[in-house]
């Protein structure tokens, strides 16, 4: 187990290095450098800022830049923001909360839906309730997130005004208060919910599968015949071998809600790191830019890791010694 | 040993023909819903080409200040957008650019997942190693932030270029599936028979290989195209998928970022998103009950 675990660490760190190389030359071949990011005055000469540019070493060779740029990046520093003229990392801090909030919430939602229905789904296959949850699942594979999260903004956010159209929390209430932590829930609710809904399906069906096969094992049968009640032959036997594999999906999920979030956030003006994400894009202020995409390439880096451990924890034959 | 020869390749055609497309015919005549879906798509896809071909892109591209923001009426069946624009117009050349666009993308992506997918499944070892590294890496990104930085790098932008782009990022997962398959695969008698016999191995993967992964190669590019035609529209409607002289349907849905137009004009997101919806759909359907016809298969034996 630590063995692969230590194999599965050792491929990351070349592959943190690529996207590191991958990030580091994509801000180059963006239009702009540092310099636009500094109070330089607006009259400075073109060898005045020659100058400025030889001693901040953006004529040294791109190898020599890169290690600076990495091992700056390693101390989370990225530079500063051209648009907000701060530090890109206390640009980032607020939203990276945002996100992670919306992340763990919608997460919420998607196993509480996912595992009612999938053992429903699973226990009482071919009846009516199977196929009722199978077609929402099938009407979850074909919708894509950014419609289906329009029409939700539409219907409870304002034909209904059940909801807040927009924004993580009403500006009039003061932080640290109830009504605070009462109106950022509130505002959760809805991108959270519109995302789970669909993202949810996916999880069903792999849990209705899995139930399904594990109902025909011997051990199930051994179970049986012992006499074991049948409510303790699905929560023993039979959920607890099901669960197994949908707990080591938790990784690719968090990868999948990351990758989702900047529609998400968009659609209902979410102020995280998505959102961000895309203003800075339209803004040209690629600091902030590359900042994000190396954080999240190392965040979904992780997860796929945190999927790999759980899925060779759970199952031996992944393990390559 | 000649003789042998000749009836090993006998009994392989008679194998291999009867499973191609003729049993997937079938299979979808049995399923309504997917059959239902087959006939709607066929439908809007005629229509929507049929349709194109007598409509002139310019004229509904035109500006006209004088009809901005009209609902629906007998002139504009679907009403005008904030640029006078014609919303059905642009409905029919959206749906035509974002499903050929989505085709293209999906074209693409399966021929480099197929090839490298063999190629790794195929011959297994380093080639695999390498392969699979690639693959993981690639899979491992947030595809979706790198495909708009890139889009925003590129010194050229167009239609061509933006598939090529989604090739770059896309073509992973079909690969990896492929491979898996064809690493089984290439473990069974009739694969060792033919190396035995000293068939070459280009023949082997394409004339014994290929055909046995056919089935999947089909339900996959149907659930993909069905995925693209999803992903193409959320970056066009993000603003950094189509450029703006080829409409796409996210074009459409990307004017109700406007709160004005999302709460009060229906009629020029709704049509769209409908679109999608259906579009999406239905290839799903009969991608799903193609994929069950193939598990089917494979159970039985």
């Amino acid at each position: 187990m630590w063995k692969f675990i230590l194999r599965r660490l050792l491929v990351m760190i070349p592959q943190l290095f690529l996207l590191s190389i991958i990030v580091f030359m994509m801000a180059k071949a963006m239009p702009g450098d540092a310099l636009s990011g500094q109070e330089i005055n607006p009259r400075a000469n073109p060898a005045e800022l020659d100058r400025i540019r030889e001693e901040l070493g953006l004529n040294d060779p791109w190898y020599q830049q890169y290690i600076r740029w990495a091992s700056n990046a390693v101390q989370g520093d990225f530079g500063v923001s051209y648009t907000h003229k701060t530090p890109v990392m206390d640009v980032i801090e607020d939203r990276l909360w945002n996100t992670v909030f919306l992340a763990l919430v919608t997460l919420i939602f998607t196993y509480m839906l996912a595992i009612p229905l999938g053992i429903l789904s699973g226990r009482y296959n071919d009846t009516w309730v199977d196929k009722t949850v199978t077609g929402y699942s099938y009407l979850g594979f074909g919708t894509p997130i950014f419609i289906f999260a329009l029409i939700m903004l539409f219907v409870f956010g304002f034909a209904l005004d059940w909801f807040p159209s927009g924004g993580s929390v009403d500006s009039k209430v003061d932080e640290g208060t109830f009504a605070y932590v009462v109106s950022k829930i509130n505002h959760l609710i809805l991108p959270a919910l519109s995302t789970a809904l669909i993202a949810t399906t996916s999880t069903i069906q792999y849990l209705r599968n899995e139930i399904i096969d594990n109902k025909i094992k011997d051990f199930v049968r051994t179970a049986r015949s012992k006499g074991v009640p049948e409510s303790k032959v699905y929560s023993r036997h039979i959920l607890r071998n099901s669960f197994l594999p949908i707990a080591a999906f938790l990784g690719y999920e968090i990868t999948g809600l990351i990758g989702g979030a900047v529609i998400i956030e968009t659609i209902f003006s979410y102020p995280g790191l998505g959102q961000l994400f895309l203003s800075s894009v339209s803004l040209r202020d690629f600091s902030v830019v590359t900042a994000i995409v190396m954080m999240t390439g190392f965040a979904t880096l992780l997860g796929t890791l945190l999927s790999d451990i759980i899925l060779s924890a759970v199952d031996p034959r992944i393990r390559i010694e | 040993m000649e003789m042998k020869v000749e009836t090993g390749k006998n009994i392989q055609v008679n194998d291999v023909s009867p499973s191609g497309i003729k049993i997937i015919w079938q299979e979808i005549k049995k399923d309504k819903l997917a059959m239902g879906s087959l006939i709607i798509l066929a439908a809007i896809l005629l229509f929507v080409y049929g349709a194109s071909f007598f409509m002139d892109a310019k004229e509904i591209a035109k500006v006209d200040f004088l009809s901005i923001y009209l609902e629906p009426s007998s002139d504009y069946w679907l009403g005008t957008d904030y640029g006078g624009r014609d919303v059905f117009g642009q409905l029919i050349i959206g749906t035509r650019n974002s499903f050929t666009i989505s085709l293209f993308i999906t074209l693409f992506t399966a021929i480099i997942g197929l090839s490298l997918g063999l190629l790794a499944g195929y011959f297994g070892g380093a080639t695999d190693n390498v392969i699979m590294r690639v693959i993981d890496f690639v899979i491992a990104l947030p595809q979706l932030m790198f495909i708009i930085v890139v889009v925003t790098i590129v010194p050229i932008f167009n239609v061509y270029v933006f598939i090529l782009i989604m090739t770059m990022f896309l073509w992973t997962g079909k690969a990896r599936l492929i491979r898996s398959k064809a690493l089984s695969e290439r473990e069974l008698d009739y694969i060792h028979a033919s190396q035995t016999l000293g068939t070459p191995h280009w023949k082997i993967i394409l004339f014994q290989l290929l055909p046995n992964v056919s089935s999947l190669i089909i339900v996959n590019f149907i659930l993909n195209l069905a995925g693209n035609i999803g992903l193409e529209s959320s970056l066009t409607f993000l603003g950094f998928g189509l450029p703006e002289s080829t409409p796409s349907l996210g074009t459409l849905i990307s004017y109700a970022r406007n709160p004005d137009v999302l709460e009060n004009k229906w009629w020029i997101w709704v049509p769209a998103s409908l679109m999608i919806l259906v579009l999406m759909l239905s290839i799903n359907f009969v991608g799903q009950a193609l994929k069950r016809a193939a598990d089917a298969r494979q159970r039985r034996g």
